[in-house]
């Protein structure tokens, strides 16, 4: 049995749905990201799991308990959780005290107070911070002592709302340190909503990815981002290169795929007739002036039609009958001396080339 | 406008000079007052505290009453609580018409609106997130309340200071319920109607002077005292 389970979890507000038939399982010492664009009902379901809010349909049980049995029940599941929340909020009172806040509620000895609150001021890296007003820290430092906070009293859920949206990479990864320190130590299960991708792909186990308030698409990172459940996954998940078509041609592993405006060539499971997506990842794909021989399958010559600079990198947009778009650095642009509308070949082997079944 | 100036001299006359009379109806005064507002205060900040944190039907229009309260004149909460306690009301047979307990009684029912309606507005002043933190930390609805109370620890006592100062200037509930008993239910308030209505204009200014003086020393007593925090 799961440490968590909703089923068929509804949340609306003002007669708008915010959630809708969310079923999920999370297991014990799993560490789940929940991700989606903003808006998509990430802190609405945290908030539900947190027990903060009731569904309006839908069950939730924590530790094979149903929450909605009694309020006490869920004053008990909820000291067995902890939240961070996405704004960081503090008590008007002193580092020490916010800290020590989950335990003063649960009447622990003052003696027991001290020695956890001085191990997460360790943790965390809030050391010389006790005596500190809350509200005069940084956002990075508020929010680091809502984590300790959240995670004094030893959760054995804990829920993280964004915690580092908004923080400058150093609080960031001081965060995620943290973070995979009690992961490891304690075998916390955790659940973290993020619209940061390559956080949820860095830290979690299982992906679960929220649209609209609907839960599209559960997996490993690798699951989701090698295939995306529908063009809107695949789209937030950072997949650009999306070609629709139908494999006309299969000899052992190697399919050959009719999609508009051109051929090309995967290594594919999929079957003579099988309307499928072709996904190929902008790095897998590269650029040359001259059609040289190369082990690579697909070979296209196309114009530039957009070239966008990236931080270190710079994106090239292609017209090769159909759209192809790929990255090279800011280097090898410049060797290649590209420029809009120049004629160039584009390659990517046959096994960069992702297919899923078409979706409906 | 001589008077002014010399009631004003007399008051600090009768301070400097310890007047007994005025110095048992000036403390008279301070312990009613005290007492009412700190009796009121145990009841409506939590129940204040409630209002604010739980939402229910008709939770607005409740608020609204309680603003509307704030207003209510003194002689009617006097008339209200006379016609409990005299002898023909439901707690007639407590014997508490005339004493400072109904006093304090009166001046409890004619702040609770002020200290409930002023402990909502501080802390509709706190972050819903203050609340959201505390629950999810694990306190209980009781322990969160608290929390939020003390959060708005400075505009709850600007509720009390308020509740106090209503309480200490009110004449009309003091006269109907406490009936200006000298040296039993005689206090500043009352002191000064009398005095003005025996023609002692300067001695009823000088009370008035002497209750404002009260009114600043609890003022800047409970100030320090939040200081401290």
């Amino acid at each position: 049995m799961p440490i968590l389970r909703t089923i068929q979890l509804g949340y609306s507000c003002d007669s708008k749905i915010l959630l809708r038939n969310v079923t999920l399982d999370v297991e014990k010492g799993e560490v789940f990201a929940l991700i989606g664009p903003t808006g998509a009902g990430k802190t609405t379901l945290l908030r539900l799991l947190n027990l903060l809010d009731m569904p309006t349909s839908g069950r939730i049980y924590f530790d094979e308990q149903d929450a909605a049995k009694s309020t006490r029940l869920r004053l008990e599941m909820r000291r067995r959780m902890g939240m961070v929340f996405q704004k960081p909020a503090v008590f008007n009172s002193r580092v020490y005290e916010n800290i020590a806040y989950p335990l003063k509620v649960r009447s622990c000895s003052r003696k027991e107070i001290q020695t956890r609150v001085e191990e997460m001021l360790e943790i965390t890296d809030l050391k010389g911070y006790e005596k500190r007003k809350a509200q005069t820290l940084s956002g990075g430092e508020a929010q680091r002592v809502a984590l300790a906070r959240a995670i004094i009293a030893q959760p054995e859920l804990v829920l993280l709302d964004e915690p580092t949206a908004n923080l400058d990479p150093v609080s960031v990864s001081k965060i995620e340190e943290v973070l995979t320190r009690i992961i490891h130590e304690q075998k916390t299960t955790v659940i973290m909503a993020t619209h940061d991708m390559s956080q949820g792909q860095r830290m979690a186990d299982r992906i679960g990815v929220l649209m609209n308030g609907e839960l599209l698409q559960i997996g490993s990172p690798n699951d989701i981002f090698c295939a995306p459940r529908n063009r809107e996954v695949a789209e937030f998940v950072g997949v650009e290169n999306i070609l629709s078509g139908t494999v006309v041609d299969k000899e052992a592993a190697l399919a050959t795929i009719n999609i508009e405006g051109g051929v090309i060539e995967a290594i594919s499971e999929f079957t003579v007739g099988d309307e499928i997506y072709a996904i190929i990842r902008p790095e897998d794909i590269t650029f040359r002036l001259t059609k040289d021989t190369s082990s690579a399958r697909n070979v296209f010559e196309g114009k530039i039609t957009r070239i966008t600079t990236v931080g270190p990198l710079v994106r090239i947009e292609l017209d090769c009958g159909f759209s192809l778009l790929g990255v090279v650095t800011r280097k090898s642009a410049d060797e290649l001396n590209l420029s809009l509308g120049q004629r160039i070949y584009a390659s990517f082997k046959a096994t960069a080339v992702h297919t899923v079944k078409s979706w409906s | 406008m001589t008077e002014l100036w010399d009631a004003f001299l007399q008051a600090i006359q009768l301070i400097v000079s310890l007047d007994k009379e005025v110095v048992e109806i000036a403390l008279r005064s301070l312990a009613i007052s005290t007492t009412a507002v700190i009796l009121a205060s145990l009841v409506c900040i939590p129940i204040g505290g409630l209002i604010h944190f739980r939402n229910f039907r008709g939770k607005r229009p409740l608020i609204n009453i309680i603003q509307t309260f704030y207003s209510v004149p003194t002689v009617c909460v006097g008339l209200f609580v006379f016609l409990f306690i005299s002898r023909a009301g439901p707690l007639g047979g407590l014997g508490l018409l005339f004493t400072p307990a109904a006093v304090v009684m009166g001046q409890m029912v004619l702040i609770t609106p002020v200290l409930m309606g002023l402990t909502i507005s501080a802390l509709s002043g706190v972050d819903k997130a203050i609340k959201d933190s505390a629950l999810s930390s694990g306190a209980t609805e009781f322990q969160a309340i608290s929390t939020i109370i003390k959060e708005a620890r400075f505009a709850v006592v600007a509720a009390f200071i308020m509740g106090f100062g209503r309480a200490i200037s009110e004449v009309g509930a003091a006269m109907m319920l406490g009936g200006n008993i000298r040296g039993y239910t005689r206090v500043l308030t009352t002191a000064i109607s009398l005095e003005t209505q025996k023609g002692e204009l300067v001695l009823a200014l000088a009370l008035g002077i002497i209750l404002i003086a009260l009114a600043l020393i609890v003022n800047i007593i409970v100030n320090l005292a939040l200081q401290r925090y």
